[in-house]
């Protein structure tokens, strides 16, 4: 509510070497309001943008300078109009000074909140630092930033700032002024409470902003227990929590459209009926819960329940030490809770400190039991992993997870891969081919940012959602949006590095060999029959359909023609068509060459009929005779003569122009191949 | 109407209280306890539990104040949640041959377990199991080898095990349970060992064995229920005393009789018991009747264990049918998708869901769900929009558009690259993992991609990161090779990959700058940490192992249904295992770490400075407060005030002021603040 409310300045370089990642930047600022307006719709937002043609603040008129920074928006309370000001951000002409923004954002929020909502007034600063900041008239640059900084800690102002760096060159003179901004940016941390982060890709811009502010509330405020003697206080967060698609509401259209005050909800009720009669409601008074043990059902009195109930005391006790090799990380259950030591209690931060480091150097992870708080109904043991700050403002923490119990565990015995046939196991080649590919599609290169950081990388659904959210509000009915580029480098691989690893991929491609389980039964194929129906949107920069029909999109011996008939009939791309031709007649050529005293003609001739019907369907003539003409030399060829004779009698002629018309044979000669062979032997 | 005593008069289970708290072992003497499960206690069984229903199906368990409910269960987290339409037939034939009294393995206490020992009570922990994860399937255990008969054909040397009420094949029951659990205690009593194949006589007690429980697998059909027959023995040569003609007819027998029950959908599975100088030799008999050959031959693994615990184990991984979750295709790179089956390996198991019954009849009841509409009060079948507010405004969804929203790829695993394993941190976590191996069964060649990434993966220190677009929760994944770990219980981590999901930014919290304090904050010395490392390396769990502690909750939840279903007045004591071991902590190394460590960090002082701070720090506050009140109070003439009835026009704020100067408590509403200073005025 209200009184968490958030008074935010958005300063934002629009300056020329910005351009490219500005619709990135709107997006993001936009998500950020949105989720404002959803979930904390108090709080106010005042949007900067600097590196302008033209200047538009108070500071400018009052004390003159400060030219090319515009408020686009003084502070105001979030609504619809601010998520479309941060959509249409302006593009910049002038190279822009951030340290004149960062003074002007200040001076918007202490105007608007003078001593008010302390701690909760932030800037978020995005620019990528690239130009010098003008020269203070007294001092120097430092001094003016840790005056700033000295003035933000005094008004409580928090600043992140989001520092954007594409991955090109620079020159040596640019990177002194990089290294120069960067230094004095990081003043602020030393300062006030301030984060600074880098990033070098769109996606993780779209990232790296906090998008949702969620106050952190303690699960757990109390001691650790070492032992019944010896506790250290502590507090403790949840670290990682799922942030989950917004619930929304059942709508209810039965309100007349003409009241404006209908909230269109609905509410649930529910209502327990005895099964002999459906018409009698057993009140809440006269139920009793019951527990299905086996086939029956063991009614349980809540007296009863409350008598027997597990009841642990409050509390967080050590049960030991143990290496940290022994807790594997696929034990871990849940989302993570984070230990500090008690804010206040300086001996408490050491005893934590000392623990941490403690088990860092000798590796050890510590077993706990936790019941966060009185009258909880269940225990947890985890595993308490140091965390050792290299930061001399932040104190060393812990990280705790869940591990399983028992129960949880469903233990399946699994076949030892080194006892698997060798066919199964990959010869050395293949599994240098292996060692390359793990190796070389790498998302974490030496002296480049690690791409697809959890830290910096955004939910695509969320941002799908709320980017349908605004869509719809202003026009009901629009469609959901295709998902954006740099949110497809989360759900597919990043073309770049598929494509600079081509060499890789190919050399692993060689090297192995998929194919269908000829045993299966075609009903059963479903794994298969599902890639050839993935019709996706986004197919075309995906490899797999441009490289892979041969393995995937053909069909299978069995029941070719339907498999056929079906690709043929697919209408999500034009390339189906050919492809399935094409997919035809090689299945009926194999079909003839492998045939053993004809035992295959009838299918193929099945075959046969199907492709040229499906011929006639398309209008392809041509695919259908000129294959007829090639089989017809292909069996002369190798002595198949057999199957041409069994074609003749089957009375299988070219497709003539009154079926499709740009078939170059008339009716009179659809039988002349079969003549020919006839009339010679 | 009749009318009939509520239940909560019949009941007489006693005052219960959760039984007195019991330490876990710890340090070197810490061994992992077994799982406990909760045994019932020998009290004559009453006959027929008068509160015993029959079960229906298809009621909706609806426990709207339930503190297991959990919002996100889908399919992948509710594995166990089994439907009917997949149950499982089962018959366990154990072999109860002189044999299997003789060979013993070392026991818990140092005590020789025979191999019945084991083998029974693996199948009386399976049962117990089962009867909680899957209450749809039905159970047969047969003895074979034994010197009375029991079963349907009349056959020797087989004897069904069965209570009364029961089918010989058919649901669990408490008591069945119960009376298993002490068949050992009579079995030579009424059951006895007898090997049932001699020289000179046609008797074949394994053809039998195998006829019975193909005869009672005859229920149900292949259709709707899987039919397993597991076969618990140590004899790997059971026609050994038979010579000539005789052995090779008997062989023949058995082998058709087995080939008989696989072709109406049976599958045979073995189990086989060896002793450390004897293994059991799958190939002189057993290979042909569960029809092994050639790869799958090699690949079959005696159970190796030479304690009871390891063999208890694996027979127990063995018992359970492995249930994957789901086949998925992983699209590794230019086109190359392979097969991978998907297996819930961990999974937080909960009590039952509740299904709300009669307390008068004791019937189940049936819920019906209404939705009413808040503004006109009519009731709404489906609605099939929703909604958000936005700007003020209803922006309304199809479940269509819903769907299409997290559709944002194919529901595939999808490869989008490799990073060093420093790179996975301690708190990229959100829910457990789903375990992957690969399939051969529709794409040949997947395991042997499979396992060349694998090995690669390993050696290079590496984890993949990969898309996984379920339909439900689209979720960006690392994939961690996990290496296959034996040890002598059998396979303790099975080779395979591990999916972790991995949290997006928004979903990671900054709290560690929440705190930051730019004047610096103190960090430990060199002697105190020190101090710390020795009091690590004192404290120290060194057989720990991950999964050793039961579940308090669900023991004492399931002993209590486990009582009340046997309508037993007791209740069993469930031990907690999860709390610390106090007295080894009390030990003199221990204790001294510990001091030392304390009074390196705390100084000598440790308690009564805790204790000072809080008093102190409260003790200001309150006594600043109190003199406050005192002061503002003292502007307010409250006798004229009550006497107007003006109190109620001051603000709760303005009225403690009274209460805290007159030492009178300020909890409660505004109108119990003003009768209490009326109270105390004495108006």
């Amino acid at each position: 509510m209200a009184r968490n409310k958030e008074g935010l300045v958005l300063l934002i370089d629009v300056s020329p070497s910005m351009h490219s990642v500005l619709p990135e930047i709107q997006k993001v600022c936009s998500l950020l309001i949105q989720k404002k307006l959803v979930y904390s719709k108090y709080d106010e937002v005042g949007v900067v943008v600097f590196g302008t043609e033209d200047t538009k603040n108070d500071l400018t008129k009052e004390v003159g300078g400060y030219e090319h920074i515009t408020v686009l928006q003084p502070i105001k309370v979030v609504d619809g109009d601010l998520v479309d000001v941060v959509q249409q951000l302006p593009r910049g002409t002038i190279p822009g000074d951030f340290m004149d923004a960062i003074v002007v954002g200040m001076d918007l929020l202490i105007k608007k909140f003078q001593e008010t909502i302390k701690g909760k007034k932030r800037i978020c600063l995005i620019t990528n630092a690239m130009y010098s900041i003008k020269d203070p008239y007294e001092g120097t640059k430092e001094d003016q930033v840790y005056t700033l900084a000295e003035q933000m800690a005094v008004h409580g102002m928090k600043i992140d700032c989001i520092i954007y760096r594409g991955n090109e060159k620079r020159d040596p003179h640019e990177n002194n002024v990089i290294a120069e901004n960067d230094m004095l940016l990081s003043i602020f941390s030393k300062k006030t409470k301030a984060k600074a982060v880098h990033v070098e890709s769109s996606t993780s811009l779209l990232g790296a902003l906090r998008t949702r502010n969620v106050t952190p509330v303690t699960t757990y405020r109390g001691d650790l227990e070492i032992s019944s003697t010896f506790k250290i206080k502590v507090w403790v967060y949840k670290k990682t929590a799922e942030e989950r698609f917004p619930t929304l509401k059942k709508y209810s259209d039965k309100a007349p459209s003409t009241d404006k005050f209908a909230t269109h909800e609905i509410k649930l009720d529910y209502e327990y009926k005895s099964v002999q009669d459906p018409t009698k409601v057993v009140p809440p008074e006269q139920r009793i819960k019951g527990y299905r043990y086996g086939p029956q059902v063991i009614p349980i009195s809540s007296a009863e329940l409350e008598a027997v109930k597990f009841r642990p005391e409050k509390s967080v006790k050590l049960l030991g030490f143990t290496n940290a090799s022994n807790i594997m990380r696929h034990y871990y259950m849940k989302d993570v809770n984070i230990f500090i030591a008690d804010p206040g209690n300086k001996k408490a931060t050491i005893a934590v400190s000392a623990l941490a480091r403690a088990m860092k150097e000798m590796n050890k992870v510590a077993i706990l039991r936790c019941v966060w708080r009185q009258g909880q109904a269940n225990v947890v043991i985890g595993v308490l992993t140091p965390k050792v700050s290299d930061k001399d403002n932040i104190a060393d923490s812990f990280y705790f997870n869940v591990l399983p119990f028992a129960e949880d565990v469903r233990e399946f015995q699994f076949p030892s891969f080194s006892s698997l046939p060798a066919s199964l196991q990959p010869n050395a080649e293949q599994q240098e081919a292996a060692d390359k590919l793990v190796m070389m599609l790498d998302l974490a290169p030496a002296g480049k940012e690690e791409s697809l950081r959890p830290e910096f990388t955004p939910n695509p659904v969320l941002e799908r959602f709320y980017h349908h959210l605004e869509l719809k509000s202003k026009h009901p009915d629009a469609a959901v949006p295709p998902l954006d580029e740099s949110l497809k480098r989360i759900t597919e691989p990043d073309p770049e590095v598929t494509s600079k690893n081509k060499l890789v991929i190919d050399e692993f491609r060689r090297h192995f060999e998929l194919k269908e389980n000829p045993k299966l039964k075609k009903s059963t194929r479903r794994l298969l029959r599902d890639k050839t129906s993935g019709s996706y949107e986004n197919q075309s920069t995906d490899l797999v359909a441009s490289t892979s029909e041969v393995k995937i999109e053909t069909f299978g011996d069995l029941i070719p023609v339907s498999d056929f008939e079906a690709m043929i009939s697919r209408r999500d791309s034009p390339e189906w068509v050919s492809k399935a031709i094409f997919g035809m007649k090689n299945t009926i050529l194999d079909l003839v060459e492998n045939s053993f005293e004809g035992d295959n003609y009838p299918k193929a001739l099945e075959c046969l009929i199907a492709l040229r019907r499906g011929c006639v369907i398309e209008q392809e003539p041509k695919q259908f005779n000129n294959f007829l003409s090639h089989i017809y030399r292909f069996c002369q060829e190798t002595n198949l003569l057999s199957f041409c004779e069994f074609l003749a009698s089957k009375d299988v002629t070219f497709v003539t122009k009154s079926e499709a018309e740009d078939s170059e044979i008339e009716e009179q000669d659809a039988r002349s191949l079969f003549v020919k062979p006839g009339s010679n032997s | 109407m009749r009318v009939a005593s509520p239940v909560k008069t019949q009941i007489h289970l006693r005052e219960h209280f959760p039984p007195p708290p019991h330490q876990t072992k710890f340090s070197s003497s810490l061994k992992p306890p077994q799982t406990a499960s909760a045994s019932a206690t020998a009290k004559p069984f009453p006959p027929n539990g008068r509160r015993i229903l029959p079960s229906t199906a298809g009621l909706m368990d609806i426990d709207p104040d339930d503190v297991f409910r959990d919002d996100e269960d889908d399919a992948e987290n509710d594995p166990l949640q089994e439907r009917q339409s997949s149950k499982e037939l089962v018959v366990f034939l154990v072999d109860a041959s002189p044999k299997m009294f003789n060979i013993t393995c070392p026991g818990e206490d140092r005590e020789n377990a025979s191999h019945f020992h084991v083998a029974v009570s693996c199948v009386a922990q399976s049962i117990k199991i089962q009867i909680i994860n899957r209450p749809y399937d039905e159970i047969a255990i047969c003895f074979f080898n034994t010197r009375e008969k029991k079963n349907l054909q009349d056959l020797n040397g087989v004897y069904v095990f069965n209570v009364a009420e029961r089918e010989h094949l058919d649901s669990l029951t408490a008591r069945f349970i119960k009376e298993f659990d002490r068949v050992e205690e009579s079995f030579s009593k009424v059951i006895g060992s007898e090997y049932g194949i001699i020289p000179g006589s046609r008797d074949n007690s394994l053809y039998n064995a195998l006829w019975v429980a193909q005869a009672l697998l005859r229920k149900g059909s292949a259709k709707t229920a899987e039919k397993r027959i597991l076969l618990l023995t140590n004899e790997d040569d059971p026609f050994g005393s038979i010579k000539g003609v005789t052995k090779l007819d008997m062989t023949r027998t058995t082998l058709q009789r087995a080939k008989d029950a696989q072709d109406l959908g049976i599958t045979i599975e073995l189990l086989p018991l060896s002793s450390p100088n004897e293994e059991f030799n799958v190939s002189l008999f057993y290979a042909d009747l569960i029809g092994l050959d050639g790869d799958e031959l090699a690949q079959f693994m005696p159970l190796a264990g030479e304690r009871f615990e390891d063999m208890n184990k694996q027979l127990r991984k063995r018992m359970f049918k492995k249930r994957r979750v789901r086949r998925i295709s992983f699209m590794i790179a230019g086109g190359l998708s392979i097969e991978l089956n998907t297996y819930a390996l961990i999974r937080p198991t909960v009590p039952a869901k509740v299904t709300w019954l009669d307390s008068v009849t004791n019937l189940p009841l049936k819920a019906e769900r209404s939705l009413i509409c808040a503004d006109t009060g009519a009731i709404v079948k489906d609605p099939i929009k929703r909604f958000q507010t936005y700007k003020n405004e209803d922006i309304t969804f199809t479940i269509d558009e819903l769907s299409e929203i997290k559709r944002v790829s194919t529901g595939n695993l999808r490869l989008l690259g490799f990073k060093p394993l420093s790179c996975l941190k301690d708190y990229h976590n959100l829910k457990p993992p789903l375990f992957v191996c690969p399939s051969d069964e529709e794409v040949m060649g997947s395991t042997c991609i499979f396992i060349a990434l694998h090995r690669s993966m390993i050696r290079l220190k590496r984890f993949a990161v990969a898309f996984y677009g379920s339909s439900s929760r689209p979720q960006l994944v690392g994939l961690i090779a996990q290496e296959e770990i034996i040890d002598s219980g059998g396979q303790i981590e099975p080779p395979g990959m591990h999916m972790i999901y991995l949290p997006y930014s928004d979903d990671i919290r900054p709290i560690e700058e929440l705190h930051a304090d730019n004047s610096g904050v103190p960090s430990a010395t060199d002697d105190q940490i020190q101090k710390a490392a020795a009091l690590v390396k004192r404290v120290d769990l060194k057989d720990f192992s991950v999964c050793q502690f039961s579940n308090p909750v669900l023991q004492s939840h399931y002993a209590l249904v486990q009582a009340m279903a046997l309508d037993e007045d007791e209740m069993p004591e469930i031990v907690d295992e999860t709390l610390p071991d106090e007295e080894g902590m009390a030990r003199p190394g221990i204790a001294k770490a510990l001091e030392e460590f304390k009074i390196c960090v705390y100084g000598e002082n440790y308690d009564e400075e805790d204790e000072k701070a809080a008093h102190a720090k409260a003790g200001k506050k309150r006594k600043q407060f109190t003199e406050e009140a005192v002061n503002k109070g003292a502007y307010y003439d409250w006798g004229k005030l009550a006497d107007d009835g003006k109190l109620k026009d001051l603000t709760v704020q303005e009225l403690k002021y009274y209460l805290t100067a007159n030492k009178l408590t300020v909890a409660g509403k505004k109108e119990a603040l003003i009768s209490r200073i009326l109270t105390h005025m004495g108006k």
